[in-house]
């Protein structure tokens, strides 16, 4: 800190811009996650992928970034506030709410029928060539084969069904496609990624990418890795999506945000996931 | 406080009061090597207002990215920035001046905003309502509110 201030204040005298310059101090400490079927160790911490080999050498999910406290409730699925959003989840999971008393459990069985989806959604869609948030494919079963109103893209149904769908793929590999069709939605959510949006001119590297590790206020800035949503906010004393948080994100950029589920924000989506590809799936995690 | 910036922000815009005519719009300011010589009002800074200013999240919220030692009683300040503490020992008033009102002038790139400049932006929204504005942006801080920063600045001679 010190070291850094002056070295700061020399760089500054000769005139030289200081972005790119990131001071990593992420918490050494390992996620290991007591369960009702024993314990999970998260892969929290890896090599970058290759598409970020210019730009950094390692990747760190956002827990090791928040107060020992706020680990501390992820590592014990009993302390976890999220968890309860879990139970929700399962509950409408298992609920006749289709107009013809269709139900989720009806068609999947249990959820763990959805194990591994989450670690590689966002996706495009073989059939329809879509690119899909996790919310698509859930709206697309509300509405087409329950015969409902769609659901919000940030209702409390909407993120209790996240909650539940992320959790059966708790401790997998964060590995969503770059490629192929994927690709030009990926170049899409890349180019957001690096657009200096708002009256502040802020973009996302300019505080996950440059500034990882330092201080923004009381916040320590994470790399703004999506490996743990949804996730729990103390804050809000409630779930919040990762389309949230993008939006939120944009917004203190004091720009005019784009709407939850926009062609804008699934393609950053997809992009933010990719960054965190060879993370582990951690939702439901606990943030302040 | 919101209402006054605003009045504040539309007198200036339609030049009325003789007081406020004298001011520099933020497309008129002339740089030179990122510094702005003269003031912007003409009225000298308030620093402790400026101190205010450099505090307050929806104004300048300078603590958020830079340490400044000399306030201590403001807490958990941000390290994105270097502390500011000494500036006026590095840089001159006029240089002051051009990097609150816009860094990117001194500093190219930097991810220090630009607090007296109204274009161009991508997507810029009402502050943090995240909605798109209505009528031209102001700056957000007004002339004479980067007057009061840099006469705060000015103090932090070390
Ligand atoms: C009438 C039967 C039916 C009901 C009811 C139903 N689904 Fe589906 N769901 C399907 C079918 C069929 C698919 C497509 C499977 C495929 O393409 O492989 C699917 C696909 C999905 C997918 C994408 C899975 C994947 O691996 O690509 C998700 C997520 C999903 N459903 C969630 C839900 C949820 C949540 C509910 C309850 C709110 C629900 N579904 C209700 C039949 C149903
Ligand atoms: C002004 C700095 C700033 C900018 C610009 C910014 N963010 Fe953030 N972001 C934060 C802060 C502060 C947090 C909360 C602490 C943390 O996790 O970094 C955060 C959190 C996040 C998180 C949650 C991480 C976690 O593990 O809980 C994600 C994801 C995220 N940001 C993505 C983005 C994206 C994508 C963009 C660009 C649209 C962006 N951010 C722009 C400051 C910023
Ligand atoms: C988003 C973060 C951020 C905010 C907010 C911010 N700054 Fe900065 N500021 C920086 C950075 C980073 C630098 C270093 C220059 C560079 O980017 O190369 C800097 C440089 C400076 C310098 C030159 C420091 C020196 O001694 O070399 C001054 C003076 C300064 N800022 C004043 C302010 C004031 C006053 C405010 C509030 C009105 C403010 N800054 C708000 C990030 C910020």
């Amino acid at each position: 800190m010190k070291l850094r201030t002056s070295a700061l204040a020399t760089a500054t005298a000769l005139g030289l811009a200081l972005t790119g310059m990131a001071w990593a101090e992420p918490v050494e400490d390992t996620l290991t996650i007591e369960t009702d079927d024993g314990q999970i160790t998260m892969v929290t911490t890896a090599p970058a992928p290759a598409h970020l080999s210019d730009v950094m050498d390692t990747i760190y999910s956002g827990w090791h970034f928040r107060d020992a406290e706020t680990r501390a409730m992820q590592m014990d699925d009993f302390d976890n506030p999220g968890m309860v959003f879990v139970d929700r989840g399962l509950d409408a999971w298992n609920a006749a709410l289709g107009k013809n008393g269709e139900s989720c459990a009806g068609c999947h069985q249990s959820p763990e029928s959805m194990a591994g989806l989450r670690a590689v959604v966002p996706r495009v869609d073989e059939k329809t060539g879509k690119l899909m948030l996790m919310e698509d494919y859930i709206n697309s079963c509300v509405t087409e084969r329950m015969g409902l109103e769609a659901w919000g893209m940030t209702s409390k149904s909407m993120k209790d069904m996240l909650a539940l769908i992320s959790f059966q793929s708790r401790g997998m590999t964060v590995n969503v496609a770059t490629d192929g069709a994927a690709a030009p939605y990926w170049e899409k959510g890349r180019e957001i990624y690096y657009t200096r949006y708002g009256q502040l001119e802020l973009a996302c590297a300019n505080c996950h990418e440059d500034n990882y590790g330092n201080y923004i206020r009381s916040d320590h800035l994470s790399q703004g890795q999506i490996n743990g949503f949804p996730v729990y906010r103390l804050k809000n004393a409630g779930i919040l999506s990762a389309q949230q948080r993008l939006i939120g994100c944009v917004r203190d950029t004091r720009a005019e945000t784009f709407k939850a589920g926009s062609d804008e924000l699934k393609a950053l989506e997809l992009y933010v996931a990719s960054r965190g590809n060879g993370l582990s799936v951690e939702g439901v995690s606990v943030r302040n | 406080m919101t209402r006054q910036v605003i009045l504040g922000a539309t007198l200036s815009a339609l030049m009325i009061t003789p007081s406020l005519a004298a001011e520099i719009a933020p497309t008129d300011v002339t740089y030179v090597e990122g510094a702005i010589e003269a003031s912007l009002t003409g009225v000298p800074g308030d620093p402790v207002n400026g101190k205010k200013i450099m505090t307050t999240r929806a104004l300048g919220n300078c603590v958020a990215c830079h340490p400044i030692s000399t306030m201590p009683d403001v807490p958990f300040h941000g390290n994105i920035g270097p502390e500011l503490n000494g500036a006026p020992d590095r840089w001159t008033e006029a240089q002051l001046r051009g990097i609150v009102a816009n860094a990117k002038m001194t500093f190219d790139g930097t991810i220090m905003p630009a607090f007296y400049k109204t274009g161009t932006f991508i997507r810029p929204g009402a502050g943090y309502t995240g909605k798109a504005p209505e009528g031209p942006l102001s700056p957000i801080l007004t002339a004479q509110q980067i007057e009061d920063v840099v006469a705060y600045l000015m103090t932090l001679k070390e």
